[in-house]
């Protein structure tokens, strides 16, 4: 076998050993991308890491993302793998801009998975993609011995054609933008964290789970020329999918803590265990920069489609502290935001 | 959110900081010591720092579990879990700290079974549905998760169960207040008294703090609100020339403490002769061990722990930043080679601890890379 030389740019993946860590969305996955994976396939597509590649076909610009889940439960409140696979694939498409025309799914299941829990799933998965109007037009399945997977774990592959309507830049955000959060944080992972049952909490909460292509639409017939970035903030949550913005150009960005908003039970769950909400994972939420010329009108095409009521305008981008993200408070204390080291939530999506 | 809205209401908050204002005396410098990791966390987390006067300087005292708990004690429990029957349970915030071969959670990684659990009580279950596995609670902290630990060996025998163990790393907050009361390059105005531990123990245990060294301790609740509030009636005492114990958080803590969580405690453990803690060497009557009346559940005499003893890592300045000597960035390894990812020293791993809580929400704290 030819050996293949990595290109380096960034330092080297120095961790022994795969954590549950590097699975988790924040610095540690960023680090196994950047330092392993990233320099051995480089190519301009990768390079952005963004949530989908973009490619060129004739004259068409189409965008192709692919996503694995092995959340546990399978079934939580308000969802289950199949639908999250379902529209976690498309949303990573909506927020590159893209209308997804077609996802392909492929199953590996653990020998003695009950058909019934299959079937439900393969329904989950069909409903989805029909309410989305994508079909699913191919995949595999593969089958590991009883003890090997945890039921089943799906990967997906979507591809989507680029709106032409606005051009989403990380580099291209400026001082005075605005960044607009599409509804309540926290819903997703903090009910995959109470369905466990492993704390003795109950809440009345279930996973935002949806799909997010109905609200970018309406921002690109409403604001397109002034929408610079968006992000699903899934794994990491809004605080990792902010990071990730502001280290690609010269800029920080500003949350005002107060006007973020979330469902009380997550808030709740968050007080108890130490946890930050920015930190947990969304499965139907988004995150827009419009410049600040366009941000009425961005937030009035959100909250014009049903379920984009909760949208808020939760901070802005500064230039200083460039590559951070702060928050400030009400009687104006500060503090970083970080993103999130570790993890406190396993297999979550 | 009750007792959590109006502890963050803007308008109290900036009404008590003007008072703070009015009541400092601009040529006076003072050193105040917030004892408890949860409360340093909270100065970090609520940007208070930022709206203090500049010459009330917080310094951050030892109150934070994993970080007084020394390597040796890490390593001698991590022991445990190489036996094939055992599963190890312990806290979310011990998963991190690092060991002389590694984390639990890098040893969970390669194998051992190592599960993170949020309550004692459930490690009593896991040991329970369990029978031919000996499962062990790697029990940290001070007054606060201490009775928790006894009522759990407490159910643990009334019920028979006889898997069950618990490697205990309690230790009381009091003489290491009086370590650092003692310790000649300390100068300290005035406490902010932990709360969570004062809700067990009370505030008549800081007395002799008011009495014998003249400093004013006031025990405070967690949120901005309370921590400004306590610092304002410190300031207060010391303008007046006193020193007593007051209690800020009322509604948590009782003055004479927690009796049935004290008699739970008194019932299971008894005091150690002394006990290393990391930084502050070793303390006597520190810590607690389980009354050999309860022997079957202690798991120092069920597996054959070394009772190590492991100096810190060449550089890692934890003990001088736990008395308060140092701040975090002043040591040598902050920020470089001890990060929350990698951390050198267990401060860099709770949230309660000052270098993790500094590194995190501090600006300078760390340089970001670009993107490539």
């Amino acid at each position: 076998m030819t050996s293949v030389q990595p290109s380096r740019k960034t330092p080297r993946f120095a961790d022994m050993q795969i954590e549950m860590a590097h699975g988790a969305g924040g610095t540690a996955s960023r680090r196994l991308l950047e330092g392993l994976i990233g320099p051995y396939f480089a190519n301009p597509a990768l390079q952005a890491f963004g949530d989908a590649a973009t490619l060129a076909v004739g004259s068409e610009r189409i965008a192709t993302t692919a996503d694995g889940f092995v959340v546990r439960p399978l079934r939580f409140p308000g969802g289950s793998i199949g639908e999250l696979a379902v529209n976690g694939t498309l949303n990573d498409l909506a927020v590159s801009a893209a209308k997804p025309i077609a996802l392909m799914a492929t199953l590996i299941l653990e020998a003695g998975l009950p058909t019934s829990v299959l079937e439900s799933e393969i329904e989950a998965m069909a409903i989805a993609a029909r309410k989305a109007g994508v079909p699913i037009v191919g995949g595999d399945t593969k089958v590991v011995e009883h003890g090997q997977a945890d039921g089943m774990y799906v990967s997906t592959f979507g591809i989507g054609v680029l709106d032409g309507r606005a051009t989403l830049d990380a580099a291209a955000i400026r001082p005075g933008d605005q960044v607009l959060l599409s509804g309540p944080i926290g819903a997703h992972g903090i009910t995959i964290l109470l369905a466990r049952g492993d704390l003795e909490l109950e809440a009345d909460l279930v996973s935002d789970t949806r799909p997010v292509w109905p609200f970018v639409e309406a921002l690109l017939d409403r604001a397109a020329g002034g929408l610079r970035w968006m992000r699903d903030p899934t794994r990491g949550g809004v605080a990792t999918a902010l990071n990730e913005l502001v280290r690609a150009g010269a800029c920080g960005v500003a949350i005002f803590e107060d006007r973020v908003p979330m469902h009380p039970a997550v808030r709740g769950a968050c007080e108890l265990l130490g946890l930050d909400p920015l930190h947990i994972a969304n499965e139907g939420q988004f995150l827009a920069v419009v410049a600040p010329g366009d941000a009425d009108a961005a937030l009035a095409a959100v909250r014009g489609i049903p379920g984009g009521e909760g949208a808020t305008l939760i901070g802005e981008v500064r230039a200083e502290p460039r590559r951070r993200v702060i928050g400030v408070n009400g009687y104006g204390g500060t503090r970083v935001i970080d993103m999130l080291v570790g993890d406190p939530l396993p297999r979550i999506c | 959110m009750k007792y959590v809205d109006e502890f963050r209401d803007p308008e109290l908050i900036s009404g008590v900081l003007r008072e703070l204002g009015r009541t400092v005396d601009p040529a006076r410098r003072y050193r105040i010591m917030e004892v408890c990791g949860g409360h340093t966390h909270s100065i970090y987390r609520h940007g208070l720092r930022d709206v203090l006067p500049a010459n009330i300087e917080l310094v951050h005292g030892p109150g934070c579990p994993v970080c007084v708990l020394p390597t040796g004690r890490v390593d001698d429990g991590l022991t445990i879990a190489d036996h094939d029957d055992v599963i190890l349970t312990c806290f979310g915030d011990m998963m991190r700290v690092p060991g002389t071969r590694g984390t639990p959670l890098e040893l969970k990684a390669r194998g051992a079974d190592i599960r993170m659990v949020y309550s004692p009580l459930d490690a009593l279950r896991i040991a329970i549905e369990h029978p031919a596995k000996r499962v062990c609670f790697f029990a940290i902290g001070f007054e606060t998760t201490a009775p928790s630990t006894a009522l759990t060996i407490l159910r643990a025998q009334a019920e028979g169960v006889t898997n069950f163990s618990v490697f205990s790393n309690h230790v009381t907050i009091v003489p290491a207040m009086r370590a650092i009361l003692d310790s000649p390059d300390m100068r300290i105005d005035g406490f902010v008294g932990p709360g969570h531990v004062s809700s067990i123990t009370g505030c008549r245990p800081y007395e002799f703090i008011a009495r014998d060294y003249g400093k004013p301790v006031v025990v405070a609740g967690f949120e901005p609100l309370d921590i400004i509030e306590a610092i304002l009636m410190i300031l207060r005492q010391l303008h007046a020339g006193e020193a007593r114990v007051e209690n800020q958080y009322k509604r948590i803590v009782p003055w004479d403490g927690n009796l049935p969580a004290l008699r739970a405690l008194a019932r299971v453990f008894e005091l150690r002769p002394y006990f290393e803690w990391r930084g502050l060497g070793f303390i006597s009557q520190s810590a607690l061990a389980l009354k050999s009346e309860f022997a079957g559940f202690d798991a120092e005499r069920l597996f054959d722990v070394a009772g190590l003893r492991v100096t810190d890592p060449r550089g890692a300045q934890c003990g001088e930043v736990l008395k308060g000597v140092l701040k975090p960035p002043q040591c040598k390894l902050f920020g470089t080679e001890c990060n929350p990812e990698h951390p050198v020293g267990a401060l860099m791993v709770s949230s309660e601890g000052a270098c993790a809580a500094h590194y995190r929400y501090s600006l300078h704290a760390q340089e970001v890379p670009a993107a490539p």
